[in-house]
């Protein structure tokens, strides 16, 4: 049992990530590509050896944005969730207008963020907190409508206050929603920050984020970097998933059916 | 007997919500201290609506309903309800959710530490007080709920048929053990349940109901006394009162008319 999972999940990947890398040197060779159209893994992989310190500042920069974005996100969309789950009329109010901004492309609203937060952090934290705030409010509010019906009885009949009951049932209760909301920001946190470095970030001290490199490589045409910066950001992205794994594995695996039962 | 004021006095309630149909109609009904009832009667005549009128969940329409002399939702303090499943919160321990009705009420946690443990000793589950509701059997949770209910020392206990979903074997475990309990924390008890047997092992009272408005049909009175022996099960004379329970709710399961 144990062998078959771990074949499952290192020895099948891998394969077939070998039998990809393979393809992609034969093409090259075949195609007779040169290295600036489609660098082969190897010339990548020295790209990012040969940057490392550029890609590697580029990414702290970037999981600054990230991070300030998506505990921003975190944070409001906690209290907005409440706001909407806990009133009706609040909900009603509001919902229709959280949607429409969640329908408005980022990139729409990019030249308003920079004319508003101006270029660097402020306006990247901005763009990342908007693409990963939706689902965590989504999630949540969701959340926070689904509590048991006989729990809030049982609540009642225990002469609960309302803060008791938001508290001490409607969170714990919602927590699987929240971190559920939380896991789709994390991927989005990433991609937003890369974005609004693209758009509206600079190098400010000789320092900008991955996606002022894309910026900066595409216009150098150093390609094989350029696929160095990408591999970079999917690192980057796993990091933040892996992250909130972590956090939402530390927070339910005790209780929460969505791990295996703990046996004795 | 006269001068003691009753735990619960139906006076010709009748329940409907809005406009829509009866469901309860011309119920009078009087508790007695100490009285262990079960409702026991088709689905649909109203008999987990009863338990939700002495609560207080839900409000009655006309007629009068006192609880220890006032209104069910002032004797909320001296009440506890246990439903159908055990509704613990999956993300506190046994012992956490027992102690969690002290937690409202805002005891100082040595105190809701010792009561609960207690509580726990007392359904016999004090070596799972650190285990996770998911980490329980069906009877264990049931039993859980039954400590937590207790934590306050209720005068009186509701029950919308806690044992509706164990099977035969366990049930009557718990039967037995819920009256141990009775015994040493004495309350009374309105009990819903499906389950003739159970009813008569359990009551001194049986209220038998009819659907279709929701009323009150008959009621048997089941005088064996406490303490109650598993024995007592195989016993003809209990084998007698469950032919008659049988035979009323023939009566009121027959379609009128029709």
């Amino acid at each position: 049992m144990k062998k078959s999972f771990s074949v499952s999940t290192w020895l099948l990947p891998a394969v077939s990530g070998l039998i990809f890398i393979g393809l992609w040197y034969s093409v090259r060779v075949v195609s007779g590509l040169q290295s600036w159209i489609l660098p082969t893994p190897g010339e990548i992989m020295a790209a990012a050896v040969h940057e490392h310190t550029r890609l590697l500042a580029a990414a702290g920069h970037t999981a600054l944005g990230a991070l300030g974005g998506f505990l921003l996100a975190a944070i409001l969309g906690f209290f907005t969730s409440l706001l909407l789950g806990l009133s009706k009329s609040l909900r009603a109010s509001l919902y229709p207008w959280l949607l429409m901004l969640q329908m408005t492309p980022v990139i729409v609203l990019t030249p308003i963020i920079m004319l508003w937060a101006g270029p660097g952090m402020p306006g990247i934290i901005t763009i990342t907190w908007l693409i990963s705030y939706f689902p965590i409010v989504a999630n949540l509010t969701q959340g926070l409508l689904s509590t048991d019906m006989n729990h809030v009885a049982l609540f009642r009949m225990c002469n609960a206050n309302r803060w008791q009951e938001v508290l001490l049932l409607r969170v714990p209760a919602a927590l699987p929603y929240y971190l559920a909301g939380l896991r789709i920001a994390a991927t989005l946190a990433p991609i937003g920050a890369i974005f609004g470095e693209y758009m509206v970030g600079n190098a400010s001290g000789g320092t900008g984020g991955l996606g002022f490199l894309v910026y900066s490589y595409n216009t150098q045409i150093k390609i094989p970097a350029l696929f160095a910066t990408a591999l970079t950001s999917c690192l980057l992205g796993f990091v933040f998933v892996a992250a909130v794994a972590w956090l939402n594995w530390a927070l339910l695996h005790k209780w929460h059916d969505s791990f295996e039962r703990a046996d004795h | 007997m006269e001068t003691v004021p009753p735990i619960v006095k139906f006076t010709s309630l009748q329940k409907r919500y809005g406009v829509g149909p009866v469901i309860l109609d011309a119920i009078n009904l009087t508790v007695a201290p100490h009285d262990f009832i079960s409702f026991i009667g088709p689905s649909g005549c109203g008999k987990s609506t009863i338990l939700k009128l002495v609560s207080g969940l839900s409000p009655g329409s006309t007629g009068e309903l006192t609880v220890m002399g006032v209104k069910p939702r002032e004797a909320r303090d001296r009440q506890a309800f246990i439903f159908q499943d055990a509704t613990l919160l999956p993300w506190l321990t046994a012992q956490l959710n027992v102690e969690l009705p002290l937690r409202l009420r805002g005891r100082p946690e040595a105190e809701r530490q010792t009561i609960a443990r207690k509580m726990l000793e007392l359904v016999g589950l004090a070596k799972v007080a650190d285990y996770y509701p998911r980490q329980l059997s069906g009877g264990m949770k049931m039993r859980v709920s039954i400590a937590r209910a207790l934590t306050l020392a209720p005068q009186l206990l509701l029950l919308d048929e806690p044992f509706g979903a164990l099977d035969e074997m366990t049930r009557n475990r718990l039967n037995e053990e819920l009256l141990a309990v009775r015994a040493v924390a004495p309350f009374t008890a309105l009990f819903v349940t499906h389950s003739v047997s159970e009813a008569v092992f359990l009551s001194n009272r049986i209220v038998v109901m009819a659907a279709n408005p929701g009323s009150l049909h008959a009621e048997v009175a089941i005088d064996f006394p406490y303490p109650r022996r598993p024995e007592l099960r195989g016993h003809p004379d209990f084998q007698a009162k469950v032919n008659e329970v049988t035979r009323l709710l023939h009566e009121v399961e027959i379609p009128p008319s029709s």
